[in-house]
Order: C-alpha cells, then structure tokens, then sequence
C-alpha cells in the first residue's frame, strides 16, 4: 500500500458552531469551524469531515456557507455529513465546496437514494456513515443503529456496509456506538468484519484515546481513521498520529 | 510582470470553487466561464472535471470545448486538464464496457485501474519525470487522488514525446501527470492537496506566457 492512511478530524457542527467540546491552542474562538478547519489543516489533517447536527433549514444553510468559507482557504479534502436525504442535498453541499458528501439515516430511510446520488456525481463522491454496535440479534453480531446510537435500524451492519458498497457507495466510514467517547481504543472486531466484507475504502471512527490505537485500527483493516475529541482537547496532535502510524510501517503525509 | 490570466471552464462538470480559490491563491487573475471564446483566447485555459467520462465528454461537446482545447494545442495555448478534465483529453475513456471519445489530445484509453482498494483514494507519491515543469520542487510530495479509472499505457505516450509522471496503487502504474507542449494535465487534485498542490498550480502558472 503506498495511499498514505488518512488522518482525519471531525468537527460536530450545529447552526455554523461546533459544539463538541473544543480545546484548541493559539485559537482565538475555539467553536469557528473555518478557523478549526484551517488549524487542522496547516497541523497536518489530511481531510476534515464537518458532521451537521443542525435540525433546521437554517442551520444547514449556515453550514454550507461554512464549508463554502473553509474551502476558499483550506485546500486538502473537505467531507460533510447530517441531514442528507437527496441528490439535491449533496449537488447543495458540493457547489458549497465539500468534495464528500456522507449518508446515514437518509440512505437507511431510502437505499436507492445511493445509486440516485452516485450515477450523478460518481461513486468517489458518497461516503456510507454506519452508526454501529454490538447486537447478539443480527448475523454478523454487528447492527445498525440511528440517532446517535439510541434507536435500532434493525439491520446487519456488516450486510449493510456490503449492501451500500453494492449500490454505490465509494467509500464506508464505520463509527463504533460502543467505543464512540471512550478513549478505549476502535472496535477493532467491527473494523475486520466489514473488511472482510468491502473493499472500498473504510474509514474507522469512534475510541480513539492513544496514538496507538490508530495504529491497531489500520491493521485491523482501515484505510482511513477519523477522531474528534482527541484533537479538539488537544491529548493527541495529528503529527502524534502520523508519527505513531509511520513508526509502525504505514504511510504517512508529511512535511504539509 | 503582468499578473497571469487563467480562465477555468464551467461545463456543469462540479464545483469550481476550489480550483478557482487554489489558482487565485497562486497570484492569477480567475475568471470562470461557460464561453467557448473566452476559453479559446484566455492565456490559460483549466478545464477542471469529476464524476463518469461519459458524461463530462458529453457537458464538453456541447459548449465545443473539445474544439477549443485542440485549437489551443495547435496554437501553442497553454491547457491544464484535472481529474476526470485531464482523463478526457486523451483518445477515449472505457466505463462499464462503454468506450466514448475523448479530445484526442493523447493516444491512450483511459480504463479501470486494476486493483481490488478502489477508487483509489488519498495522498500518493509520485515517480516524476525529471524533465516535468509542474512537479519542480515537488517531485517528492504526496498529491490527493480520487479516481478509478486511467491510463495505463505509459510507455506509448513516452514514445510519442510526452514528459510523463506516474503514480502507483496496488501494483498498477497509471498517469499521474502529463506534459506535452502547451498541454499539461494531472490525475490528481492539486486543488485540493495543500501546500504541494498549490507549488504545482504556481509552477504551471508561472510557465504562462512562456510556453508554446
């Protein structure tokens, strides 16, 4: 593999704000997305996902003007997810200037919205967030849930994966409910579940508490690994990450 | 010196924010056009692309770009393709079985890239052509790439005289950048791969009015 491994930053955003408990230095407003975005992106973040929790019209439209703000000065890829239900949602969101668009509940409600998005804009394009944990109930142990991990969708996550993956999804971004905030380290059994099951690429989320976490989480199979808290409470950097990845032999980006 | 002039092609081929923010960044004046005839005279010309061939072939052809782009090949106008914007240059592109034409600019087909992690996406290195202008002083960064799809027979556009730089995914080598006259494209995003893309777009910048 010589696609360096992707270290990603997400920033929760609600009504142009983030909200996730932020904990950035030299910041003169830590709750900025564009100003965050930017500090990422010169620390070293090789994308930056914006996750939209806002629940209006307004607040989405906020959001577009922030992803729009952020990619006229941040030039690596920009992600953003929440809220999309149509091709018409993610046409919005790249004229804003996101590169991805992610999908969750919009493509659970409504599956063929995936291959309605991707035969417009390209499979590169989508990415399948999956809310998972663990569920003795379905096949794979692994099940689907919505609203921030509180309601099940009643589906296989690992059947689910494949399924989008089969309808056009160009990449899986696999958040743990389970490990999501306890710095426990990924759940590193999912991650090689779906692994076994796609081959576009996956990036892992949810438990990251130590560099060397990241680090499992590639060899468990991802080719991406996305955290929050982590960086905005400033316990690990993104050089910290890279340096742990390349010191265990996977590629990094560096220098810029 | 005069400040360079760069005008970005507008055929509904995706968001031109990005390209125009990163080309701005560079010192060059932006102007984004749907115009056939500002594209045909304009200093430099990008013609920027994402999504299926097939389809940005097809918004090209219709605003008469592919015309535009041959006609400024042959006028020694400088031209720099991104993305899915430098796959349509070359002779034809292959998706699903179906072959479409392309600008002709290059023989090659561009076809799926053989490896199972696809699309191949992320920051990869490149092998540059020593002789390359745009991947001076950045021959050893890495550049974001999103595609499935390239060409893969590098040696034949080696033997027609092209300065061609490489990159590898799973064993296979593809295009990542290519040079030829007033004709430059790349894979890649340099729009969107930082600091490297930036030296990249201000190296090709910087080579207008020089070329041809």
């Amino acid at each position: 593999m010589s696609v360096a491994v992707r270290v990603i930053p997400c920033l929760d955003v609600h009504a142009g704000r983030v909200v996730k408990g932020v904990n950035f230095t030299d910041l003169r407003d830590a709750g900025d997305p564009v100003e965050l975005a930017a500090a990422y992106g010169a620390a070293g973040a090789d994308e930056v996902t914006f996750l939209d929790i806002s629940a209006s019209f307004e607040g989405r439209e906020t959001t577009r003007e922030v992803v729009a703000q952020t990619a006229g000065t941040v030039f690596i890829p920009l992600t953003v997810g929440g809220g999309v239900t149509s091709a018409a949602d993610v046409d919005a969101l790249l004229r804003a200037g996101a590169d991805k668009a992610a999908i969750n509940t919009g493509a659970i409600h409504r599956p063929e919205v995936i291959a309605e998005i991707t035969r417009r804009f390209g499979n590169q394009v989508l990415v399948l967030s999956v809310d998972a944990r663990r569920d003795p109930a379905q096949p794979s142990g692994f099940g689907v849930t919505t609203h921030g991990g509180r309601k099940d969708a009643g589906l296989d996550a690992v059947e689910w994966a494949r399924r989008g993956v089969e309808l056009g999804v160009g990449e899986v971004l696999l958040n743990s409910m389970d490990a999501d905030g306890t710095t426990a380290g990924f759940d590193l059994e999912m991650i090689r579940a779906v692994r076994s099951q796609v081959e576009v690429p996956l990036i892992a989320s949810g438990g990251a508490g130590t560099a060397a976490h990241f680090v499992e989480a590639v060899e468990a199979g991802a080719d991406a690994v996305l955290a929050a808290s982590v960086f905005h409470y400033g316990t690990l950097s993104i050089t910290e990450v890279k340096d742990a990845l390349a010191a265990a032999g996977h590629p990094v980006r560096r220098g810029f | 010196m005069s400040t360079p002039e760069v005008v970005l092609l507008d055929y509904g081929s995706g968001n031109l924010h990005s390209a125009e923010r990163a080309l701005q960044a560079t010192g060059a004046r932006v102007e984004v056009t749907t115009d056939p005839d500002r594209a045909r005279s304009a200093p430099g010309l990008v013609v920027p692309g994402v999504g299926a061939f097939a389809a940005c072939m097809e918004g090209l052809r219709r605003i008469g770009g592919d015309e535009v782009v041959r006609e400024r090949r042959d006028a020694g106008l400088p031209t720099l393709g991104i993305c899915v914007g430098a796959q349509i240059l070359f002779e034809a592109g292959i998706e699903h079985g179906v072959r479409t034409e392309g600008c002709g600019i290059w023989p090659g087909v561009v076809e799926q890239v053989r490896a199972t992690r696809l699309p191949h996406m992320g920051w990869n290195t490149v092998q540059a052509d020593p002789r390359s202008r745009l991947f001076a002083r950045v021959e050893d960064e890495r550049f974001y790439f999103v595609h499935s799809y390239g060409v893969r027979d590098v040696e034949r556009l080696r033997r027609e005289g092209a300065v061609v730089t490489t990159a590898e995914h799973q064993g296979d080598v593809f295009v990542a950048g290519i040079e030829q006259g007033p004709v430059a494209a790349t894979q890649f995003h340099p729009e969107k791969s930082g600091r490297a893309g930036a030296a990249l777009l201000a190296n090709w910048v910087g080579s207008l009015g020089s070329a041809g």
